[in-house]
C-alpha cells in the first residue's frame, strides 16, 4: 500500500516534470520570470547563506585547532580540514539542505496558495501551461545561481577561518594559509558544484510538486510545504550518499 | 453559442452530473443555479476544461470541445474569459499589470498598445486610477471588477463566471450584474454565470438554469421564475418568506414584477 503510494506519488512527479519542461509561450514572458525567480530564490538568499557559511568556517577552524592539536600532527592541518569540509560537504550538501528549508517552504506555499485560490486555474483557463511558467523559471533560476552560491559559500568559510586567526588568535594566518593551500584539488570545487545542480533541482522541483498538486485550504498549504521541505531534504541526503560516491 | 449534450460528470463511481443537455445562447446572459453541492461549479469546470466529462458533447459553435486535441483545446481557450468566485488576481501583479498578462502572453501588440488596450479595460470597469495598485489593496468588489477586465481584455467569444458577487454587498452585486450584462450585449458574447444571488436571477437572467442534485430540473426566463410551479424551483428560489409573499402577491393579482 506504501509502495503503491509511493509510486504514485512518483508518477504523478514525473508527469508534471514532463509538462513542465517543455517550450515556454513567450519567451518574453519566460525570461522575465526566470530573472525574477533567480533574485528571488537566489539573490535574496546570499545572506544566509553567507552568514551561516562564515560562522561554520570559524567554528570547523577552531574545533579542528582544538581537537586534532597534538604534537604528532602538522600544525596547518586545521586549515587543510576546514577547506576540505567546506568545499567536500558544506558548500555543497549542507547549504542546499539550509536552502530546501528556506527556498523550498517559499515555493510550495507560494504554488499552492496560487492553487488554492485559483490563479493556477486562472493560468490554465488563458490556455497557458501554467506548469511550464510557474516551475520552469523556478528551476532553471536555481539551477542557474547556485554555483554562485557554492562558490560564495566556500570563500566565505574561508574568511570565518581567517577570522579565528586574526580576530581569535586561535591558530596562525601563516598556519592556516599553508593549510588551506597544502595538496589543493581542483576537481573538488567542481565536485561541489556538480553536486549543487542536482541538489538545486531537488530543491525548486520537489516543494514545486508538492506546492501545484496541493489540494483544499490554507492547513493543506501548510502541511504540502513541511512535506516539501521534509522530502527534499530527505533526497539530498540519500542522493547526496550516491554522487559523493559517484564523483569521487 | 454553447450546446451541451447529455453531459455526465463522476468521481469515484459517484456522478455529481446527470444527462445534462442545454443551449446557452450568444449575447445573452446565461444564468445556472442551484443549490450549494448541486453540481453548478462542477457544470463550469466542464464547461471550461477544467474537468473533463465521464461521458456527453460540449460544443462551441459546433466544435466539440471534448474530443479536441490538447494543443486545439489550448487554442480554445484563448476564445474563452473567466471570473472566478476569488477572482484569482495574480498577488504579484498590479492591477493594470493584471489587466495586461493576456495580452502579454498571446498579442503582438507593442508596449504602449497593450497598456492602451488594458486601460480601456479599466475604464470600462470604472476602476480608473487603481492600475498601480496591487490587489491585497484594493477591496473584493474592486478585485471582481479587475477579474472582468482581465476576461475581457482578449475580446473573449465565451464569458465565465463562477458565482462572481459572493462576498459581495448587495449594492456592489448589482454594479457587477450591470457590468457583466452590459458586456455581453456590448460584445455579444455567450456568458454563463453560475449564482445564488436572487437579485441577479431577477435582474440579469435572459436564460436560467436550475440544477438539481445533478440534473437540470428547470429552464426559462426570469419572467417565468415567479409562476412556475417546479416545487423544487420554487423552495429553492422562495426559500424566504418576504419572497413568499412577493410570490403569493404576483400570482394572486396577476401581476408582473418587473
Amino acid at each position: 500500500m506504501l509502495l503503491q503510494k509511493w509510486l504514485t506519488t512518483l508518477g504523478r512527479y514525473v508527469m508534471l516534470m514532463g509538462k513542465t519542461f517543455s517550450f515556454p509561450e513567450r519567451f518574453r514572458m519566460f525570461w522575465k520570470q526566470y530573472v525574477k525567480e533567480m533574485a528571488q530564490l537566489g539573490v535574496n538568499s546570499i545572506g544566509i547563506v553567507l552568514l551561516i557559511s562564515f560562522f561554520i568556517g570559524a567554528v570547523i577552524c577552531i574545533q579542528m585547532k582544538v581537537n586534532i592539536e597534538s604534537p604528532w600532527m602538522p600544525r596547518w592541518v586545521a586549515g587543510y580540514t576546514t577547506r576540505e569540509i567546506m568545499l567536500l560537504e558544506f558548500s555543497s550538501s549542507i547549504m542546499c539542505l539550509i536552502l530546501a528549508g528556506k527556498v523550498g517552504s517559499n515555493i510550495a506555499s507560494e504554488l499552492g496558495t496560487m492553487r488554492v485560490t485559483q490563479q493556477i486555474d486562472a493560468l490554465d483557463i488563458m490556455g497557458i501551461n501554467s506548469a511550464c511558467y510557474l516551475i520552469l523559471p523556478k528551476i532553471l533560476g536555481m539551477l542557474t545561481i547556485m554555483p554562485a552560491l557554492v562558490i560564495f559559500s566556500s570563500a566565505m568559510g574561508v574568511v570565518g577561518a581567517y577570522f579565528t586567526a586574526y580576530g581569535m588568535h586561535i591558530i596562525t594566518p601563516d598556519d592556516l594559509t599553508l593549510g588551506l593551500q597544502h595538496t589543493f584539488i581542483p576537481w573538488f570545487m567542481w565536485m561541489s558544484i556538480i553536486k549543487s545542480q542536482f541538489f538545486a533541482f531537488i530543491i525548486s522541483s520537489v516543494p514545486a510538486f508538492f506546492g501545484y498538486t496541493v489540494e483544499g485550504g490554507s492547513v493543506n498549504v501548510g502541511k504540502a510545504s513541511t512535506d516539501a521541505v521534509v522530502s527534499s531534504s530527505v533526497l539530498i541526503l540519500f542522493s547526496d550518499v550516491f554522487l559523493t560516491q559517484l564523483l569521487s | 453559442m454553447i450546446e451541451v449534450k447529455n453531459l455526465y460528470k463522476s468521481f469515484d463511481g459517484r456522478e455529481v452530473l446527470k444527462d445534462i443537455s442545454t443551449i446557452f445562447e450568444d449575447g445573452k446572459t446565461n444564468l445556472i443555479i442551484g443549490q450549494s453541492g448541486s453540481g453548478k461549479t462542477v457544470l463550469m469546470k466542464n464547461l471550461v476544461g477544467l474537468f473533463e466529462p465521464t461521458s456527453g458533447q460540449i460544443l462551441y459553435d459546433g466544435r466539440d470541445f471534448v474530443r479536441m486535441s490538447k494543443q486545439e483545446k489550448i487554442h480554445m481557450r484563448r476564445e474563452m474569459g473567466m471570473i472566478f468566485q476569488s477572482a484569482a488576481l495574480f498577488d504579484s501583479l498590479t492591477v493594470l499589470e493584471n489587466v495586461m498578462f493576456p495580452l502579454d502572453m498571446f498579442s503582438s501588440m507593442t508596449l504602449r498598445d497593450r497598456q492602451k488596450r488594458a486601460m480601456e479595460c479599466l475604464d470600462r470597469v470604472n476602476l480608473v486610477g487603481a492600475e498601480d495598485k496591487f490587489p491585497g489593496e484594493i477591496s473584493g468588489g474592486m478585485q471582481k471588477r479587475v477579474a472582468i477586465a482581465r476576461a475581457i481584455v482578449m475580446n473573449p467569444k465565451y464569458l465565465f463566471c463562477d458565482e462572481p458577487n459572493s462576498g459581495l454587498d448587495p449594492k456592489t452585486s448589482l454594479v457587477i450584474d450591470d457590468l457583466l450584462h452590459g458586456i455581453t450585449q456590448e460584445y455579444d458574447i455567450t456568458t454563463i454565470i453560475n449564482t445564488h444571488d436572487m437579485n441577479s436571477v431577477m435582474g440579469i437572467g435572459e436564460n436560467i438554469i436550475f440544477i438539481y442534485e445533478g440534473h437540470k430540473e428547470w429552464q426559462g426566463v426570469s419572467e417565468d421564475i415567479m409562476g412556475s410551479t417546479n416545487k423544487r424551483l420554487t423552495d429553492f428560489i422562495f426559500a424566504s418568506d418576504l419572497l413568499k409573499e412577493m410570490r403569493q402577491a404576483v400570482v394572486t393579482n396577476k401581476t408582473q414584477l418587473r
